[in-house]
């Protein structure tokens, strides 16, 4: 490789803060090696801590990370580049994020001199919120407001995911977690039987996709390549859910817990956890619990990995390609990640959520889980309410509630329109009220629970500026790969800015028709394929811009 | 070349295509099968010589069974695929995504994507006149070849052209993200203080005319470009033993641009800085 290195030299403070992600540069040579080749994975944990340090990714800290990981600065530009929240020109070390998404704008959000303006943070029953960064040797992250509201259902007895949260449990102890008792189990019933469980529970994946558990465990067991991997996917960044953040939050141990056991089914030795960047309070306590289980998951490594801004890497593949140290752009499927995942090999990847159910599963066993919710979808479901209500917040119901019982419990008026399942969900009107929230229900009602997002617009909400932020939002977030998704989303975005300021072209409804469907049809992965999926329902369950 | 292959022998795959039964060796994709059949399939960002990335999606098809369309160029075929390359879905797919690429880029010197967009009749003003597009000013940084980004379609084929397909020079990488994503050097450097080699690999693969050799766009920029009058002459490099053949493209006795084959065993359409840019001397009139 002929690798051209960038001139200006890092500061000491870049250096160290490099060196304690890549290891201290050998002082007799320069000289880079295969060794070196094998370790871009730490790109991103590399240029995210000189930020930590100084405030952004100057010049020397790019060359330095690129020169000390053999990775060529141009590919390393283009890396530092993908990620919104790395700053590639100067800029002050106290930096506040405000959230102007969907549920924080219908709570007033304002961006003021200085601020930077955010995609959704994840603190969506806490609205308006920000996210803050102060760079330093010591460097600081903090969510704002500190303070959040308390469980709705604290004390509820029919809590599952939610019970220890519910409890208040100590989240940095594990002690007072109880320890891995589960763990045990399934070390008694051996990773066939675990698997079997998994798979007669009927648990369903809780990312968005819904694709059954036991099937992906299974698929990734049998496979002969090695190693495996395990990956949880806590990239939670779909506008309006915030249901990971707290389960991270709250009650980390279940979340090791159940990773182990997934690495014990799968006959994985390594595993990542992968979470956005704007948590960093879920960084801090996943830290914490990974360090005092260590002793206790006879030999699983367990890596915290962090996100740079970017909703895309919520998609498995790009996840895989951003943890691996390139631009996080999703992979073309097939090949699926259960056969070529993680460094290309077969890696099981699931939500958080869905980890927790596992816990549920091996706790009441297969059969009974999958007695409980309804007969396509077993088990209960985390709904992340926010918007027009009283009590927003995160709230457990068994499957089968329908949308109308879950507004009565976090005391909404009467709605004009309800959004489900997030920017790349659906909107909802007031005759859908009835709709059961499973599975089977919403796709018979033509929408989707996603990621479990339910955003409340009453009477008095404008839909209009929710389309055009949604928009906006698919604009900003697209990878830019394919053209698709890359060009149809300033398209989609272009039309609906016509349609608001009432100045149409003449066939403005069709063109949209059409940009959703090429994007649905032939974009590379679901970013793409639901970016039209809100504003069409807009259009046609609600009647906007009719 | 007579090679002899001593991989285990591969076994056939039988799909369908557009009604037609097509046998492909095992491991083939739904676009070579497309080819097999006859059928003309669009292709933008794939390269003979190159990995597909699937990124342009104008190859997609659609395969009974599959929730989207499949991008041909990178789908292996596998036994029992039954593929429709010609459905309305199909052609609605490839008409818009030739839109959304004609409305953003200049695809004026783009002779494939001007002739597909006349093909599935696609309308790139549809969008109107006040349409974001990639429209900037030309890179000329050096005397060998200018980069004239108004015109990327973003295929990804220089980058792999540069990197890993061809040169493992890594000059060149994708920086950016979504609309803003775009073909750029460390920190946007110019090619002199970047990695580039100037072996031209890139210009080679470009569809567009994005990447264009000093002496084509110096030709085009005073009106004395003449590609009809063009005469192409055959000839091997004569600077080092490899033996690279050479297409030397003349215009009114000036050599204009040196290109090579894709399909020639030694340079699968690659050369060097020497014999792609290096034949001043034969035309030294002095």
């Amino acid at each position: 490789m002929d690798i051209n290195l960038l001139e200006a030299p890092p500061t000491d403070a870049e250096r160290d803060a490099i060196d304690a992600v890549v290891g201290a540069a050998d002082a007799a040579s320069d000289r880079v090696g295969r060794a070196d080749r094998t370790r871009r994975h730490l790109l991103l944990p590399a240029l995210r801590a000189a930020q930590l340090r100084v405030g952004w990714v100057s010049e020397g800290a790019l060359g330095y990370a690129s020169r000390r990981l053999s990775v060529p600065p141009a590919d390393a530009y283009g890396v530092a580049s993908f990620y919104a929240l790395l700053a590639l020109e100067e800029r002050p070390a106290d930096i506040t994020h405000v959230c102007t998404d969907l549920s924080c704008a219908l709570k007033g959000a304002s961006v003021g001199p200085g601020e930077h303006p955010s995609p959704c943070l994840g603190l969506c029953e806490r609205a308006p919120a920000s996210y803050r960064t102060i760079a330093g040797l010591e460097p600081r992250e903090l969510q704002l407001p500190e303070t959040e509201p308390p469980l709705p259902q604290a004390g509820d007895p029919s809590l599952r995911l939610l019970r220890r949260i519910g409890d208040g449990i100590d989240p940095t102890s594990l002690e007072a977690y109880g320890g891995f008792e589960l763990l045990a189990r399934a070390r008694e019933l051996g990773a066939e039987a675990v698997i079997r469980e998994v798979t007669e529970s009927k648990l369903l994946g809780r990312g968005g996709a819904a694709f059954p558990t036991g099937v992906k465990w299974a698929a990734v067991a049998q496979q002969p390549a090695q190693p495996h991997y395990v990956v949880c996917n806590a990239d939670e960044s779909e506008p309006g859910t915030f249901k990971d953040r707290m389960l991270m939050e709250h009650d980390p141990f279940a979340l090791i817990e159940a990773i182990a056991i997934e690495a014990f089914a799968t006959g994985a030795v390594k595993a990542f956890i992968y979470v956005r960047a704007e948590y960093p309070l879920a960084h801090e306590r996943l830290r914490n619990a990974i360090e005092q289980s260590r002793p206790h998951l006879d030999g699983l490594e367990i890596e915290l990995r962090i996100g740079a801004g970017a909703y895309v890497c919520g998609e498995e593949t790009a996840l895989f390609q951003s943890i691996e140290g390139y631009r996080g752009e999703p992979r073309n499927k097939p090949p699926f990640p259960v056969e070529v995942g993680l460094f290309g090999k077969p890696t099981a990847v699931n939500n958080v959520e869905t980890l927790f159910n596992v816990l549920e599963v091996l706790r009441v066993g297969g059969a009974a889980y999958a007695a409980t919710g309804t007969e396509g979808s077993a088990g209960t479901r985390l709904f992340c309410v926010s918007g027009c209500v009283e009590r927003p917040g995160l709230y457990e119901l068994p499957f089968g509630a329908t949308l109308r019982e879950l507004l009565d419990l976090a005391g909404s008026a009467p709605p004009k329109a309800v959004l489900l399942g997030g920017a790349a969900g659906a909107f909802v009107g007031p005759d859908l009220l009835d709709l059961k929230l499973t599975h089977e229900g919403t796709r018979a009602a033509g929408v989707t629970l996603g990621s479990g997002v339910v955003i409340v617009y009453d009477e008095q909400a404008e839909l209009v500026p929710a389309l055009l932020r949604i928009a906006e939002f698919f604009r900003d977030e697209s990878c830019g790969q394919c053209v698709p998704c890359r060009v149809g989303t300033v398209r989609q975005e272009e039309a609906v800015k016509r349609l608001a300021a009432g100045a149409p072209h003449a066939d403005e409804r069709e063109t949209l028709a059409e940009l959703a469907q090429v994007m649905r049809d032939a974009s590379i992965c679901g970013l793409g394929q639901t970016a039209a999926s809100a504003i069409e329902s807009a259009i046609v369950n609600l009647g906007v811009f009719a | 070349m007579a090679t002899v292959s001593i991989a285990a022998p591969k076994k056939m795959v039988e799909l369908t295509v557009d009604g037609q039964t097509v046998r492909v060796l095992e491991g083939s994709t739904i676009l070579d099968a497309c080819r097999l059949a006859g059928i003309d399939t669009p292709t933008l960002c794939y390269g003979d010589t190159l990995t597909p990335v699937n990124v342009c999606r104008v190859c997609v098809v659609e395969l009974e069974g599959a929730r989207t369309l499949v991008p041909s160029c990178s789908r292996k075929a596998e036994a029992g695929m039954v593929v429709l390359t010609d459905s309305e879905r199909v052609r609605t797919s490839r008409k818009l995504v030739l839109e959304l690429l004609g409305s953003s880029v200049d695809l004026s010197l783009a002779p494939e994507a001007l002739e597909y967009i006349e093909r599935y009749d696609a309308k790139p003003e549809r969008f109107g006149a006040d349409a974001a597009t990639v429209a900037q000013d030309v890179k000329i940084d050096n005397d060998l070849y200018v980069r004239d980004y108004s015109r990327c379609i973003l295929c990804y084929k220089c980058v792999s052209a540069c990197g890993e397909d061809a040169q493992n020079t890594f000059a060149i990488a994708v920086a950016g993200r979504g609309f803003g994503a775009h073909i750029s050097t460390e920190l946007d450097v110019t090619l002199p203080e970047s990695a580039c080699v100037y072996c031209g690999n890139c210009i080679a693969v470009c569809p567009t005319g994005a990447l264009m050799s000093k002496s084509e766009y110096d030709r085009r920029q005073a009106g004395t470009w003449d590609e009809a009058g063009e005469e192409v002459v055959t000839t091997i490099c004569p600077y080092c033993g490899v033996g690279c053949n050479l297409e030397l493209h003349v215009q009114d006795g000036d050599i204009v641009n040196v290109t090579s084959p894709d399909d020639h065993d030694v340079t699968r359409g690659n050369l060097c800085i020497k014999g792609r840019f290096g034949f001043q001397f034969v035309q030294n009139r002095k």
